[in-house]
């Protein structure tokens, strides 16, 4: 039988079929956090039930960590508490753990594919839904929650149905000025948030054929918020050669048979997916979001749409916004760029290439929270600090930061932030805080400018 | 965890749709270790104004309302895998959550919670919001072994679907990781076979 690339990882874990479906998947690669995993730990302690496989976690701290002074105790308590108790829980369980401050720190979706961790034909869990992200290295990885880290904790397995299949193929030259961000935005603008529930979703076409593996990871990230708990992209040579030479990558010989296994996943010619969408590069356009959920995407110069629905006008009301208003000029005061989505070098690549030369608006207050210290390290090496420094940007150390407002990093009631995060949910980066949803670019032009401007007419 | 099998309330409605995990939720209360307290602060930035005083209009907060079933719009409980959502959900007291579609991972964790998830077609869902606003002391059963929700005074029912598996660990109050420790030896000796 034809197989997808998901059949083949999905059906090389399943350690055990039940009677309705119900299939017991082994885990390769499990990462924790101090947010959802004390509740695990607890769990199985009171079980007297110990970590079944030690060696197969890594822990970072990212959720709930500041982003200045990291060198210092955090001062508030119910973070530093959370943070200890990670510690405590790792050290006791002999559980690897990049805490505050080690080179290695960093949200675990950045950190793990950097290290090498991630690798192709993997299954990888996390206590957290964007760990979809990892699915761009042709893993299985998705988000789970707290009873599901105790079940791997205890086990290494999950107890699960295995999803439908999905793919979404987008062909054809992307734009200039339209980055990996706005394809997935598009894609959910045209799909919904709830479309890919159900499902694992399979991304083909030359659009991410061409991507680099950083912007593979932005696509992959953002599967969740169609409802999808996870989404994959073919292992190739981008994949491999992003691979070799990374820290826990594997060396020499053993990497070549690696590479011969990992060349044996594309989905076959002819596999058959539960459900298909195309779309056609041509059509992406710079967007930005409008609402409370990413699914509410425009292209940066459309206006509005126009929805008689309670739900829409209670999101439009919250926003402030009417329809069939434009964003373009739309003063803005705060930009957030960072987060598991787009907190990569290629992001701050992406914003300084924009930056440089320029100034940043008086009024803007700007967050650039690297996805962790090794992109931190990065963006100094490659003389990005600078340009940032220079226009009027300050860095911050790395963390989740602003994506989910856990830290200090809140955006005021009723200001509007373009955050290159992923989520636009009320309050999602702060009590009353309206978030507008973009790439590293048009955030960038935005903390420029100081207000959003239709980037397409500086592209060409 | 704790045992279900039928339940007869009434119910508070939420006529929202793609309530999201930081609604039910904010991450602010994230900073817990234990499961405990969370039900306080479910909804609470709906449930109170931003002067912190209460929001009457909030169906939470509405007097006509209650009970330990909540009917929301489609697609309850997108975005963040945090279980935390689910012990909110749980820690106020509610038992069954009813929407005509909801996210993967919050059925999951409410399923691992004893909180049973009930999804309904969008037009009995509309029909219990109707019921519900018209007589909010409307009971309405749930009744997991027939797998069915009958609104009692019309004796307007539906019948919902839920995986034998975890209808059979509802109604022991069991969970997933004793039966995944007990297979630890199969999972031994996956691992020894694997050739990767």
């Amino acid at each position: 039988m034809k197989k997808t690339l998901f059949d083949k990882v999905w059906d090389a874990h399943v350690v055990k079929e039940l009677e309705d479906k119900q299939q017991v998947l082994y885990i390769d690669k499990h990462l924790i956090h101090e947010v959802t995993s004390p509740q695990a730990f607890n769990e199985l302690e009171q079980r007297g039930i110990p970590i079944f496989r030690p060696k197969q976690i890594v822990a970072t701290a990212d959720h709930n960590t500041p982003t200045i002074d990291q060198h210092l105790p955090v001062k508030d308590e119910m973070s530093r508490n959370q943070l200890n108790q990670l510690s405590e829980n790792c050290s006791k369980n002999d559980i690897t753990l990049y805490k505050l401050g080690h080179k290695y720190n960093g949200i675990a979706h950045v950190m793990s594919p950097e290290l090498g961790i991630t690798q192709p034909g993997m299954t990888m869990v996390c206590g957290d839904s964007h760990t979809s992200t990892h699915g761009a290295f042709g893993t299985i990885a998705f988000g789970i929650g707290t009873s599901q880290v105790a079940q791997v904790f205890a086990s290494q397995c999950l107890l699960l149905q295995k999803p439908k299949s999905l793919r979404i193929s987008v062909n054809g030259k992307l734009k200039p000025g339209v980055l990996p961000k706005d394809v997935i935005l598009y894609i959910i603008a045209k799909l919904g948030t709830n479309s890919g529930t159900g499902y694992f979703c399979e991304y083909a076409g030359s659009v991410f054929e061409d991507m680099s593996m950083e912007g593979r990871m932005t696509v992959c990230n953002m599967s969740i918020e169609m409802g999808a708990r996870g989404g994959m992209i073919a292992p190739d040579q981008t994949t491999f050669d992003y691979i070799k030479g990374r820290e826990f990558a594997p060396q020499g010989e053993e990497f070549d048979e690696k590479v011969a296994y990992w060349k044996t996943l594309p989905s076959d010619e002819g596999a058959v997916f539960d459900q298909e969408y195309f779309f056609d590069a041509e059509d992406i356009e710079p967007m930005i979001t409008y609402g409370t959920n990413p699914g509410m995407g425009i292209k940066i110069n459309e206006s509005i749409p126009s929805e008689d629905n309670v739900s829409f006008e209670k999101s439009l009301a919250y926003m402030d916004f009417e329809k069939g208003q434009t964003l373009i000029d739309q003063k803005i005061n705060y930009v957030f760029i960072g987060s598991c989505t787009n907190g990569r070098i290629e992001d701050f690549r992406a914003a300084a290439t924009y930056i440089k030369g320029k100034t940043k608006a008086d009024h803007v207050t700007a967050w650039f929270v690297p996805g962790s210290q090794q992109v931190a390290k990065q963006i100094e090496s490659e003389g990005l600090k600078e340009i940032f420094e220079e226009a009027g940007f300050k860095l911050r150390q790395p963390g989740c930061s602003a994506c989910l407002a856990m830290n200090d990093d809140k955006i005021p009631e009723g200001e509007y932030c373009v955050s290159t995060s992923n989520r636009n949910f009320e309050g999602r980066q702060g009590q009353g805080a309206r978030t507008i949803l973009a790439s590293p670019l048009v955030a960038a032009a935005t903390a420029i400018n100081g207000k959003i401007i239709d980037i397409t007419k500086q592209l060409d | 965890m704790d045992k279900f099998t039928k339940l007869t309330s009434s119910a508070i409605p939420l006529e929202i749709e793609n309530i999201d995990t930081d609604q039910i939720i904010p991450a602010r209360f994230l900073k817990a270790t234990d499961k405990k307290g969370f039900g306080e602060n479910l909804f609470r930035d709906w449930c109170y104004h931003k002067d912190g005083s209460v929001n009457k209009e909030f169906p939470l907060n509405d007097n006509r309302f209650s009970g330990t079933i909540l009917v929301a719009g489609d697609n309850f409980g997108c975005g963040s895998s945090r279980e935390h959502a689910a012990w909110a959900v749980h820690g106020y007291g509610f038992k069954v959550v009813v929407s005509s579609f909801f996210a993967d991972i919050f059925k999951g964790n409410a399923l691992n919670n004893g909180v049973l998830p009930v999804q309904v077609s969008p037009e009995f869902l509309q029909e219990l919001f109707e019921e519900i606003k018209n007589n909010p002391n409307s009971s309405l059963e749930v009744d997991l072994e027939a797998q069915k929700i009958t609104i009692l005074s019309s004796q307007k029912s539906e019948s919902f679907e839920i995986d034998s598996y975890k209808k059979t660990c509802l109604i022991n109050g069991y969970d997933d990781i004793d039966f995944l420790v007990s297979v630890k030896d199969e999972v031994e000796a996956f691992e020894k076979a694997r050739v990767q």
